[in-house]
């Protein structure tokens, strides 16, 4: 599988990461060599596999909805003072719509 | 001997009969640091304050002998962990003025242990690499030959071990992040059963096989840490609540009635002769001191490196997403709209493994791409989980390398990611299986006038820590 400079630009946008002309030609080549590597799971009949999803065994569980983390309790101004950009107490970002 | 050479068993016993201070082993710690961090740069941050929490606890001690199990032992953890009111940079230029608003569970239960923190040490960035080569301040360098990575990427948590910098730490494993620069150091690096320790406030980066773990001079202190962080918790539901029973630490006498399987293939083309000779000559001994020798298979070994690397980047991609300019960390000023500050601020924020990861784990989540690639990487998963519960019907343990080949040279592999991702041949199985392992030291080869160590990995059945502790515990007597 060869990754075309199309392709990589077509990610980038979809993962937001501005890319110079440099880097998509680095990357269009070091991900073609990686799936290229990764293909070798081709070899591996898995038919009637289950994936194996999460790390565990573990179904659904459960707790009652209320608030247990009182770890950040009355740090909401931290929690705010850490955006690079506030007023007021809340969060600034540049206007959704345009 | 200075008191940051102790091991945490030591100092422990040291405190207790009240041979020496807390203040004066973590004393001897920050001296050291001062005194040889400059050259090998495990750490990123050293708490000065270290010193007065270390004559607090000298006052408690004063009041009442009887203390928790960790009393006074400075140690130091990994930078992907949050500590409240100190930064937390995860390596990365994006998170390099972030300060941590709360403690990570872990770091909970240390100071309920009444651990005392030296400072936060260096890593890949967000555990991305096998050398801490990929870290945005500058590598960590082995304290065995300055001229050779420590591995990683729990690498800075690896040097501070090896160098006496610290009593004993904590770094975090994905693919063998604790168990390779364990081995390229020459300590001890447990990797606990996926779901044995929590992760909440652990920095993700692959969620279904993050773990966090101890690394230590000897196998008895990665048990004590262990007993300290183990256990589920509120806020992790992956930290599994079933009953371990009581985990203490017990050395077998002999392995009479051990069964130990070796996987036939571990040992193949791409491992150091010499590497091979040391592993084969422990597991002579092991034989010797009572242990039943099984030759074994996994057979998908093979296909573990491929599973991982479309498993993790997937995940990546999603994890990495919070990283916006918007909530915290770094923010490029530049950007005219929200889409451009999202990509400037991604575009300089982040360093190249962590695009290339970004990118591979996009690209195999897309529209038309999941089934080929992320689908088919679990249904490999399982099957690599498989080979694991078949070999444990057989045997208690199963042996072999923890790396290829000794510590390599700064700059040998940085230009092929596919050539760094082959540090790790031996470890990412186990993490997409979930099983606990252990890296311990095994012996030396030399290379350009410096001996370097060699790791034997020792692994066993989900949530049998207790047993792979012993079993690396007596491996240690026998090695010796």
């Amino acid at each position: 599988m060869s990754i075309d400079k199309k392709t990589v630009e077509r990610i980038a946008h979809l993962a937001r990461i501005e890319l110079d002309d440099i880097e998509k030609d680095k990357l269009g080549k070091d991900l073609s060599a990686i799936l290229k590597f990764v293909g070798k799971l081709n070899e591996v009949d898995t038919k009637n596999v289950e994936p194996m999803t999460g790390g565990t065994a573990l179904e659904n569980v459960l707790r009652d909805d209320k608030q247990i983390d009182k770890d950040l309790q009355g740090k909401s101004a931290e929690l705010i003072g850490a955006a690079p950009e506030k007023k007021d107490g809340w969060v600034k970002v540049k206007a959704v719509f345009e | 001997m200075n008191l940051n050479e102790l091991t945490i068993k030591q100092a422990s016993d040291g405190l207790r009969k009240k041979q020496f201070s807390v203040k004066e082993l973590v004393s001897d710690c920050l001296l050291a640091i001062k005194e040889k961090d400059r050259d090998i740069h495990s750490y990123l941050k050293v708490f000065e304050d270290a010193l007065a929490d270390a004559r607090k606890a000298d006052e408690m001690l004063a009041e009442r002998s009887k203390q928790p199990l960790l009393f006074g032992i400075p140690l130091a953890i990994k930078d992907n962990i949050l500590i409240s009111g100190q930064k937390c940079t995860a390596g990365s230029k994006i998170l390099e003025n972030y300060t941590a608003s709360y403690d990570a569970s872990v770091i909970r239960k240390l100071k309920n242990h009444g651990a005392i923190f030296l400072g936060k040490t260096n890593l890949d960035e967000f555990a991305m690499g096998s050398s801490t080569e990929n870290s945005a301040f500058g590598p960590s360098k082995n304290p065995h030959d300055l001229s050779r990575v420590p591995g990683g990427s729990s690498g800075g948590s690896a040097a501070a071990v090896a160098a006496d910098l610290c009593l004993g730490a904590l770094g975090s494993d994905t693919g063998g992040s604790i168990r390779q620069p364990a081995s390229f150091c020459g300590v001890v690096g447990l990797k606990p059963t996926y779901g044995s320790v929590s992760r909440h406030g652990l920095i993700a980066m692959a969620s279904s096989l993050d773990q966090i773990g101890p690394m230590t001079k000897t196998v008895e202190d990665a048990a004590m840490i262990f007993e300290a962080i183990a256990g589920d918790d509120d806020f992790d539901s992956t930290a599994s609540k079933i009953e371990r029973g009581k985990n203490e630490f017990e050395v077998p006498e002999n392995l009479r009635g051990w069964k130990i399987g070796v996987p036939k293939e571990y040992f193949i083309s791409g491992l150091d002769e010499r590497v091979e000779k040391i592993v084969k000559s422990v597991v002579a001994k092991l034989e010797k001191a009572g242990a039943e020798i099984k030759e074994i298979s996994l057979p998908h070994s093979e296909y573990a490196l491929p599973t991982y690397y479309i498993v993790v980047p997937s995940e990546v991609s999603a994890n990495l997403a919070r990283f916006d300019g918007i909530r915290y960390g770094y923010r490029e000023e530049s950007g005219r709209d929200l889409f451009e500050v999202y990509s400037k601020s991604r575009a300089e924020g982040f360093g190249s493994e962590v695009k290339r990861r970004i990118m591979l784990g996009t690209y195999a989540l897309s529209a038309g791409y999941y089934d080929a690639y992320y689908l088919k990487a679990q249904k490999v998963r399982r099957l690599i989980r498989e080979d694991f519960e078949r070999a444990f019907e057989k045997v208690d343990i199963i042996v072999g390398p923890t790396t290829p080949t000794p510590a390599f040279k700064f700059g040998e592999r940085g230009d092929d990611p596919l050539k760094m991702y082959l540090a790790d041949i031996y470890t990412v199985a186990v993490n997409l299986a979930g099983v606990p392992a252990i890296s311990m030291p095994t012996g030396w080869v030399e290379e350009g006038g410096k001996k370097l160590p060699i790791g034997l990995q020792l692994i066993s059945k989900w949530f049998e820590e207790k047993k792979l502790l012993g079993a690396a515990a007596a491996a240690e007597k026998v090695i010796k």
